[in-house]
């Protein structure tokens, strides 16, 4: 039987990413790796491509993995867990093989906006059963926060710098999770570390479904963000609770809300801890505050109406 | 520290988890305490704690692993302790 998502059940479960990993001091994605970990029951095989994760996880001999686990180039982790996926069905067929054994990716944004999509969008289209896990810190913080298409509009990075020129990113942030949708996959959802166990039902369910599956997870950087140390779950609540990250899910097309935040904040409440949009708060940038507000206001309202046509649809179908 | 001749053929790495022979508590500024008598033991600490340095025996939290702890904080920062009182306190290191 699953173990039940109690905290003090799950702590009785060995946690499969080992300590000693050299991500720094309060970065999300360890915490996202955790509680994925935690999540899933069964024996699970993953993948990563080049980033933060996989090059602090993994240096000379050291790994922190407890799983078996392998590195990728940037751009192909989710066709090399494609292969691994395939080896797998072809051994069991033969009969070499026993046991049911997951596959997981777990890639950075740059790995899976822009230069692994390429391989992502092949291996969804292809209908591997695996689960693509991509955790989202907004831009490629390994090589020194440059900009990627998962950073906000207005952001602060390295080869978007915020001064007399541009006032940071002048591009708005790709929505990924939306395009992966589009892609008719059985299962998408996005997801957040605050809220723990919606994202762990959400792994949980995306085991129980065959075939291709994404979940996109926010995962704050405090040393990209320019935000404080200790602030990784504060923001990605602050995240949600301001619908800049809302949590949804996409089962074979049908939109579900799974948080809705009592009272919306705005989404200055979001941007303010963080030094990367210090400079939208400076007279002449208002234009931009209000483009960020804009844009997620918008967003919010188109899920709020698939959402609830999704509902409609299922009271028929039930009528 | 191997030489390239020991290493395993294709890099493999047998030993699971062997990254806990690097000790990256070192990297510490800020040290976490825990005050037992405001703990409810809702366990947030050990699972938002990036650095799986939270103890935990039989579902209760029971102190931290100091090799491990980087010192981010994040645990005191969500501790929700007793009656506003945190059961995790920072303390700069070395005091």
């Amino acid at each position: 039987m699953a173990t039940p998502l109690k905290l003090k059940e799950l702590s009785k479960k060995e946690v499969l990413f080992n300590h000693g990993h050299r991500l720094c001091a309060g970065c999300g994605a360890p915490i996202v790796v955790k509680m994925v970990l935690l999540a899933i029951e069964q024996p699970v095989v993953a993948v990563s491509s080049t980033g933060c994760l996989e090059v602090s996880s993994c240096i000379s001999t050291f790994t922190s993995w407890k799983i078996p686990w392998m590195h990728s180039a940037f751009e192909n982790a989710a066709a090399t867990l494609s292969g691994l996926e395939t080896a797998y069905r072809a051994l069991r067929k033969r009969g070499q093989l026993e046991g049911d054994i997951k596959f997981v990716t777990f890639c950075g944004d740059g790995g899976t906006y822009d230069i692994g999509f390429q391989s992502l969008s092949g291996a969804m289209e292809r209908g591997h059963d695996m689960l693509y896990i991509c955790y989202d810190n907004g831009a490629y913080m390994n090589t020194g926060i440059q900009r990627s298409s998962a950073t906000p509009l207005g952001a602060n990075t390295t080869t978007s710098p915020a001064g007399k020129v541009i006032p940071g990113k002048l591009q708005p942030r790709k929505d990924l999770t939306r395009i992966m949708a589009a892609h008719g996959l059985p299962y998408v959802a996005q997801a957040s570390p605050s809220h723990w166990m919606d994202l762990m039902k959400k792994v949980r369910k995306a085991m129980e479904i065959k075939g291709p599956k994404f979940m996109n997870i926010l995962s704050p950087c405090n040393r990209g963000w320019r935000s404080r140390l200790d602030d990784a779950i504060m923001l990605s609540r602050l995240a949600v609770q301001t619908c800049y990250w809302p949590l949804y899910e996409v089962e074979d097309g049908k939109v579900r809300l799974t948080f809705k935040p009592k009272e919306k904040k705005p989404v200055t409440e979001f941007l303010k801890p963080q030094g990367r949009f210090k400079h939208l708060f400076a007279p002449g940038n208002e234009g931009l505050l209000e483009a960020l507000q804009r844009r997620v206001d918008e967003e919010w309202q188109r899920l709020l109406e698939e959402s609830a046509r999704a509902q409609e649809v299922k009271e028929e179908e039930h009528a | 520290m191997k030489s390239w001749k020991e290493l395993e053929p294709g890099c493999v790495i047998l030993e699971p988890g062997s990254s806990e022979k690097f000790k990256a508590g070192g990297w510490r500024a800020f040290r976490p305490q825990w005050i037992e008598e405001h703990c409810i033991q809702c366990l947030f600490c050990w699972l938002y704690c990036p650095d799986m340095a939270v103890l935990v025996q039989d579902g209760k939290m029971v102190g931290f692993d100091y090799d491990f702890c980087k010192g981010c904080g994040v645990c005191a920062l969500e501790c929700p302790g007793k009656k506003v009182q945190k059961a995790i306190v920072m303390q700069p290191e070395g005091k």
